[in-house]
């Protein structure tokens, strides 16, 4: 068993359940998120949207609009440079600002039914409101087209005329909706294929789910007359943000200061800009604060949903259950722009299996509906959810233990994936041994209720990171990291600089700096923050601690070799020690001005050595057959987290990932008219498991520690959105004997299957 | 947009039968607060009926219930003897939304918003409830079925609301329940509602009956055939079979987000069944 | 025409202001009396976020008129704390790690109390179905459910 990786410290906060240093302010309201915080003399800011899924803008006359009393600045297409392509990464996603700023802000043509087509400032909301209904727009309407498969079919219609298939050769001659074709590939899967005793081939269909954050978009936008511009808003990346309008409104870098809020939840869907170059360019003209958020309703039909795709996949197998050939493709929605998280999905798709032969493609297309953002994960959920079932059916046909079969296919270090790298230690197998160990693995079972696993792979990121640690004179520290807290940052790395600097926890303050205090950070997600902000602080630690060191020797008179600092002291050693007691890091506060001036340190890194993470989840469900209704009885999540640097919140990533994937896999789902209007818009319709819906999650902490991070850490945040709709799934199968190939496995269509089937009584 | 909360039936009728424009009563608030704050209406005046004492006041009339209008559906569970006697309307009340908005949401709120997946009103069909309403031309009585016409549609005269509901008296022996299907566990609205009334005599015999159904056809419906499948029967799995039967060929549902017409139909028979079965169970130990 | 001038107490403080008809409780709260703690996630009552009580009763304040509370009795978040001293459920929150963006953290806590208020000893399905009204997206309700459990025991034993 490996040591527990601890970076030289002794831990004393490091995988304790600390209180959060934010959690005071969390339980009394007083945190403040995007929509509440206001500036005095602020207008509300509310946006037009296009009420057709596909139309040609022919005039927009905000005239009227901009005559009412109340009204302070109106802007359209006309109020954004156009952006030439290029390419930037948007999360774990790419996305290109000239479909960015046409995103914003709809220029030839509305491409989905809620998109932006002019936004106003206003004294109020209510003149707001009346001010939208005075923009008069001529539409010319298209015939639209959403469905992904739909979209391909030559004759379709055609949301980009300049849009041409990338990745496959010839190069197309006519534009389409197809915008990418990808692949990966490693041996010869004819090969392979020929050595199968069993080959399975299935297609799956998923429909597109939103991320379903509680907190609406906001944003508040102040420009003064020079142009200095801050913005406060609710985002997964203030740093991103601010790129992205100065970009689009043609600003300095230097000249915008974004504070990011307390977030109220992103899951990815705020990585990118909606309202904030909005919200900024009314500010500029109406030169006054501006203040935006968006409805529930606004939310759903114009922030960011994730795809809805057709997924094949066939794999082939010897009889005793070695996977010998895999081939999937993949043809993901991307909304009305070109983006959609097909080439992590097809990267993810087979990744937890040490496979020789595989080939997997996939395509992005374009449709008329939102532009996808990302999704924890993005895109694995969906390929792993059609892969866990086949391997599952595989496991039925040959009568192999679904957990043996997968740990007998287990990537494992030195497994080279298909789509590139060489693993080096990870937990797959941990945690598929982990949950046959479970009382749950044999718990007795009914009739109509069924078990089913799955396993889970997202490979995780690093990127650019900043953090400071600073002492202050009474030797307390300030932290100061760069990527918005979703859920447990702050106590993460107060626990880490603790720990690194031996001092107590509750004297480290963390704060999440805004654009203008702390240096260049990527934005939270890919499951990096942890990781990535752990190895800043320790980077600041270290120059703190060499700073206290060197300080020592000149107050000591000593050498190098006659100090070293631990267990939160610069300590003498060997004769040194009985001339000199040790110093710790509040006595050098007391005296920092006499010697040296203050200290601090600040990590600026380019994390690399991200670890994937690896899951393997248990469901028991159970199905009334008269109705279709599936209750979840009893589930259990096993992942590696390398190292849980707060267990209590890695465990709430566990759960909370489980809970999104149980309502991707039962009810969730965006539902469309032939109109090309969604039909869903709003919590009611729109069905996220509620608290009666789910038992409790058992998190099973694994931890195969990461060699290139310090404490060993791996992202967590993104697996465990992976394996459930895998999971659910193989349940659904054991419990009907029926495989549902379709997602949301709702209860109209489980009656249906199960009448067609002779099996219910109905 | 004008507020007014009179304190009188005569108050509320001079304010409704006196409006230009769109009026809207204010009870609960559960649904219109939504449809205003949507842009479905835009009400010229709302007239607050909650400082009325008849609209929410709960008494025992001749042996029956009158419940105010703008009584919540947790105050219905609050009220342990009304619970006791009818069961399925306080529970379908109480399945409304969430425990936050239980909090608000009225009879008259949850009738007169119009829509046939109502959780409450194919409960009070069941009961053969009668609504008291009040208008320019005085107060007069409605059965509850005969107060939804269709989507949005009631039978309500200009200036008219309804102030209470009375609950008949019955028998010993006799309860009610309510059912309803939907994909979560909480917070939908009905795909289906179920709600069966009925007496059993000593020896187990059902010796009335009433069935509503919600959710199914335009309008919530009192299903006459499927309470005449189950009279005069003690509930065995033949009569259970006629009534699934009856509840299924009543039903004139739509196809929409919620469900399908082929699963309406399957689980208004499911769920009809197993309401009854309730109602039966509770009937006998009542 | 003329705002409405209401009087009523919240978290035990007399207050008076002005609002528009059609603005709701809650648009009150947080634009009027700037009580930002109670939040906006839907605007249509499906998410909880905005629960408050309203005279002794759990309401999501989304769904109540402000000029209909005159003369009437709101408990905010903003006065579940005592003083410096913050209720069990919310240190038991803490403790528990029952929230993790704590957007929905506000309505659970209001929820929360209301429930424990009325019924000192829920059984897990119990604390579920109370709390069906408030959604979480970040948490999966497990510690959440527990933190509940957990503070009803505590405060039991006294």
């Amino acid at each position: 068993m490996a040591e527990t990786m601890t970076n030289g410290n002794s831990q004393t906060y490091v995988g304790t359940r600390t209180i959060r240093p934010d959690g005071a302010d969390k339980v009394t309201g007083r945190a403040r998120f995007g929509a509440d915080f206001n500036l005095p003399g602020q207008l509300i800011g509310r946006v037009l949207r296009s009420p057709h899924p596909h139309a040609r803008i022919v005039s927009i006359d905000t005239s009227k609009a901009e005559a009412l009393p109340g009204v302070k600045a109106v802007v359209t297409r006309d109020d954004f440079a156009d952006q030439s392509s290029e390419f930037i990464p948007a999360g774990e996603m790419m996305m290109n600002y000239k479909d960015v700023v046409r995103n914003v802000m709809a220029r030839e043509k509305a491409l989905y039914e809620g998109h932006a087509v002019a936004a106003v400032a206003a004294a109020s909301v209510a003149i707001a409101r009346r001010a939208l209904k005075l923009i008069e727009v001529k539409y010319e309407v298209l015939p639209h087209v959403i469905d992904v498969v739909e979209a391909m079919q030559p004759g379709a219609p055609l949301l980009h005329d300049d849009l041409f298939t990338v990745g496959v050769e010839p190069k197309p001659e006519k534009p389409s909706n197809i915008a990418k074709r990808v692949e990966i590939k490693q041996g010869d899967i004819e090969v392979g294929f020929k050595k199968a005793d069993l080959v399975i081939e299935r297609e799956f269909k998923t429909a597109p789910v939103h991320q379903g954050y509680i907190e609406p978009h906001a944003a508040l936008a102040s420009v003064s007359e020079d142009g200095s511009t801050e913005l406060w808003c609710t985002t997964q990346g203030h740093f991103i943000v601010r790129a992205h309008c100065a970009r689009l409104l043609g600003l300095d870098i230097g000249k915008v200061r974004v504070t990011a809020s307390e977030i109220g939840g992103g899951f990815g869907g705020k990585t990118v800009v909606y309202l904030e170059p909005l919200a900024i360019a009314l500010s500029r003209k109406a030169k006054r604060p501006v203040k935006m958020v968006m409805s529930r309703e606004e939310v759903f039909k114009a922030s960011g949903p994730t795809s809805g795709a057709t997924v094949r996949v066939k794999l082939g197998v010897t009889k005793d259950g070695k996977f010998v050939a895999a081939f999937a493709e993949l043809k993901y929605q991307a909304g009305a722009f070109q983006g959609s998280p097909v080439q992590p999905g097809v990267m993810c798709a087979f990744a937890p299996y040490d496979i020789e032969h595989v080939h997997v493609i996939g395509y992005d297309v374009v449709s008329n509906r939102p532009k996808v953002a990302a999704y924890r994960a993005p895109g694995a959920p969906i390929s792993e959810y059609a892969v866990e079932s086949v391997v599952d059916e595989i496991a039925k046909k040959l009568e192999i233990d679904p957990i043996d079969l997968r740990m007998q296919n287990a990537a494992h270090e030195g497994t080279k994936a298909a789509y590139g790298p060489k693993f080096g230690p990870v937990g797959l197998e941990e945690t598929l041994n982990a949950i046959k160990k479970t009382e749950h693995w044999n718990a007795p079972l009914r009739k109509w209720q069924g078990r089913g696993v799955a396993s889970g792979f997202w490979f995780n990121i690093g990127g650019e990171t900043c953090a400071s640690l600073t002492v202050n004179e009474d030797g307390t520290i300030s932290l100061m990291a760069g990527t918005p807290d979703v859920g447990g940052l702050r106590a993460s790395l107060a626990a880490v600089a603790a720990d690194e600097l031996g001092v107590p926890y509750d004297k480290v303050r963390p704060i999440i700096g805004d654009t203008g205090s702390v240096g260049f950070n990527f934005l939270t997600g890919g499951s990096r923050s942890a990781f990535s902000g752990s190895m800043a602080i320790v980077e600041a630690a270290k120059q703190i601690k060499a700073e206290l060191c060197a300080r020592a020797c000149k107050l000591w008179e000593a050498q190098p070799d006659q100090v070293e600092f631990s267990g939160g002291s610069v300590r003498p050693l060997g004769a040194l020690a009985e001339k000199v007691k040790p110093m710790s890091v509040a006595d050098f506060a007391k005296v920092a001005g006499k010697t040296g001036g203050p200290i601090g340190g600040v990590g600026r890194i380019n994390a690399q050595g991200a670890g994937p993470s690896f899951g393997t989840h248990l469901v028991d469900l159970e199905v009334d057959p008269e109705t279709g209704r599936v209750t979840v009885l009893r589930y259990t999540v096993a992942q590696d987290a390398g190292r849980a640097l707060h267990p209590a919140y890695v465990e709430g990533q566990f759960q909370g990932g489980a809970v999104q994937g149980i309502g991707w896999a039962l009810n969730e789902e965006y539902i469309y008219g032939d109109d090309g209007k969604l039909q869903n818009a709003g919590f009611l319709d729109y069905r996220m498991p509620v608290a009666s819906d789910v038992p409790m999650i058992d998190a099973i902490l694994v931890e195969v520690a990461n060699p290139k991070h310090p404490y060993g850490v791996r992202g967590v945040g993104e697996t465990p959105i992976v394996p459930p709709l895998g999971a659910i799934a193989n349940a659904m199968e054991a419990a009907t004997g029926i495989r549902f190939t379709e997602l949301p496995m709702s209860p109209p269509k489980v009656l249906k299957a199960l009448k067609e089937k002779g099996l219910s009584r109905a | 947009m004008r507020y007014e909360a009179p304190g009188s039936l005569e108050g509320a009728v001079a304010l409704l039968a006196g409006a230009t424009g769109d009026a809207r009563v204010l009870a609960g608030g559960t649904d219109l607060l939504v449809q205003m704050r949507a842009d479905i209406v835009d009400p010229e005046l709302i007239v607050d009926i909650k400082k009325i004492p008849e609209t929410r006041a709960i008494t025992e009339e001749k042996g029956g219930w009158r419940v105010g209008a703008a009584v919540t559906g947790a105050e219905l569970k609050e009220h342990a003897r009304l619970r006791k006697a009818w069961p399925g309307v306080v529970e379908a009340a109480n399945l409304i939304g969430s425990t936050q908005v239980q909090g608000r949401a009225t009879l008259g709120g949850n009738l007169c918003n119009g829509s046939p997946a109502a959780d409450s009103v194919p409960a009070l069909i069941a009961a053969g409830a009668v609504t008291t309403m009040a208008g320019p031309q005085g107060t007069r009585d409605l059965p509850v079925e005969d107060v939804m016409l269709g989507p949005r549609k009631l039978a309500l005269r200009k200036g008219e609301f309804i102030v209470s509901f009375l609950l008949p008296p019955r028998p010993k022996g006799s309860s009610d329940a309510y059912l309803r299907f939907i994909p979560r566990t909480e917070m939908d609205i009905a795909v289906v509602g179920a709600g069966v009334s009925l007496t059993v005599d000593g020896g187990g015999t059902i010796t009335a009956a009433r069935v509503g159904l919600g959710a199914v056809a335009a309008r919530v419906l009192l299903v006459a055939e499927a309470a005449q499948a189950i009279i005069g029967s003690r509930l065995d799995e033949a009569a259970q079979e006629r009534l699934s039967a009856a509840a299924r060929a009543a039903c004139r549902p739509i196809d929409d987000k919620r469900g399908t017409t082929e699963f309406r139909i399957d689980v208004a028979g499911v769920l009809t069944r197993r309401a009854a079965l309730i109602a039966l169970d509770r009937a006998r130990t009542s | 025409m003329a705002k409405h001038h209401i009087e009523a107490t919240v978290n035990g403080d007399a207050v008076e202001f002005l609002c528009e008809t059609e603005e709701t409780l809650l648009d009150v709260l947080r634009d009027t009396l700037h009580l930002t703690g109670s939040k906006e996630g839907c605007a249509s009552g499906d998410c909880g976020a905005c629960s408050v009580m309203l005279n002794g009763r759990l309401v999501c304040s989304c769904l109540v008129l402000g000029c209909e509370v005159g003369g009437q009795k709101i408990e905010t978040i903003e006065g579940m704390a005592a003083g410096e001293t913050l209720h069990p459920l919310q240190q038991q929150f803490l403790k528990s790690a029952a929230l993790q963006c704590g957007i929905c953290t506000p309505g659970f806590l209001v929820a929360s109390k209301a429930l424990l208020e009325r019924t000192p000893d829920p059984t897990e399905t119990e604390v579920r179905y109370w709390l069906a009204g408030n959604l979480c997206r970040c948490t999966g309700y497990d510690k959440i459910v527990s933190a509940v459990m957990d503070t009803a025991a505590a405060m039991r034993k006294g």
